[in-house]
């Protein structure tokens, strides 16, 4: 089984997620659980780091799908950065880029999301 | 030693992860044959979506066997499995908006697999499903 780590952190309001390693159905059920716990604590904004995952697959990404449909539903959103160039084609070709907008860098993505 | 249509075979058993070990085989191969990062992602993303849908849907706990063939400027990957196969025709295209809205989210397999390569088809019968992906250098 593949490793993968999840390190979270809050800064300005915002819920950091960074990952490391191949985001699979355990990397995203990772993501979602700690959204989802987040989430019904109050929080609303939440970046998703993946500097350090080069490679996801179709699984991983639709439990992200659910992540959004959480935050639509409390009027939250969700952004994501630093991604490898076949994580965002992969994104794009999903749609997942359509409802969480797509930064070059973490601070990029605080920018935005805090403001 | 040159080899006319070289061809490398696998086989993996049907465990979590295993393929990331077709992905590494894809990089050997792509990088042999000259294709550039991108291209070779693309393989590997697709080789990816086609192992989970043999290893998921075949039904089967048998192996699923990958070819790697080169053929000129042209990979040509088979994923084999010896599952119960199934009906391209019922196979929904996946969209994004819809999928927000459903309890199912998943179902992108096909549609990554036929964004990333240059050509993908399926062989699918009783005994079984082949798909042929091809992606070639330009």
């Amino acid at each position: 089984m593949s490793d993968f780590d999840l390190k979270v952190r809050e800064e300005d309001g915002v819920i950091v997620l960074n990952t490391n390693g191949y985001l699979n159905n355990f990397g995203g059920e990772a993501i979602a659980s700690v959204c989802l716990q987040k989430i019904s604590e109050g929080k609303r904004k939440f970046l998703v780091n993946l500097e350090k995952t080069e490679m996801v697959n179709s699984i991983g990404a639709s439990i992200l799908i659910e992540v959004i449909e959480e935050l639509q539903g409390v009027n939250g959103k969700i952004g994501y950065c630093n991604l490898a160039p076949i994580v965002e084609k992969t994104f794009n070709i999903m749609g997942i880029s359509k409802y969480a907008k797509i930064h070059t860098n973490e601070e990029e993505g605080l920018a935005d999301l805090s403001s | 030693m040159a080899t006319e249509n070289p061809k490398v075979e696998l086989t993996l058993p049907v465990l979590q992860d295993m393929e990331l070990v077709a992905t590494k085989t894809a990089e050997v191969v792509a990088n042999r044959m000259g294709l550039d990062e991108m291209k070779t992602a693309e393989i590997s993303m697709a080789l990816i979506e086609a192992c989970i849908n043999a290893f998921e849907h075949s039904k089967s706990n048998n192996n699923v066997y990958i070819h790697y063939i080169i053929d000129g400027d042209t990979l040509i990957i088979k994923v084999g499995d010896s599952g119960v196969g199934f009906d391209q025709e019922v196979v929904e295209i996946p969209n994004i908006d819809e999928k927000l809205k459903s309890d199912r989210k998943r179902g992108w397999g096909i549609k990554l697999m036929k964004e990333l390569m240059d050509t993908v088809e399926f062989e699918s019968t009783a005994g079984g499903t082949t798909v042929t992906m091809t992606k070639t250098k330009k």
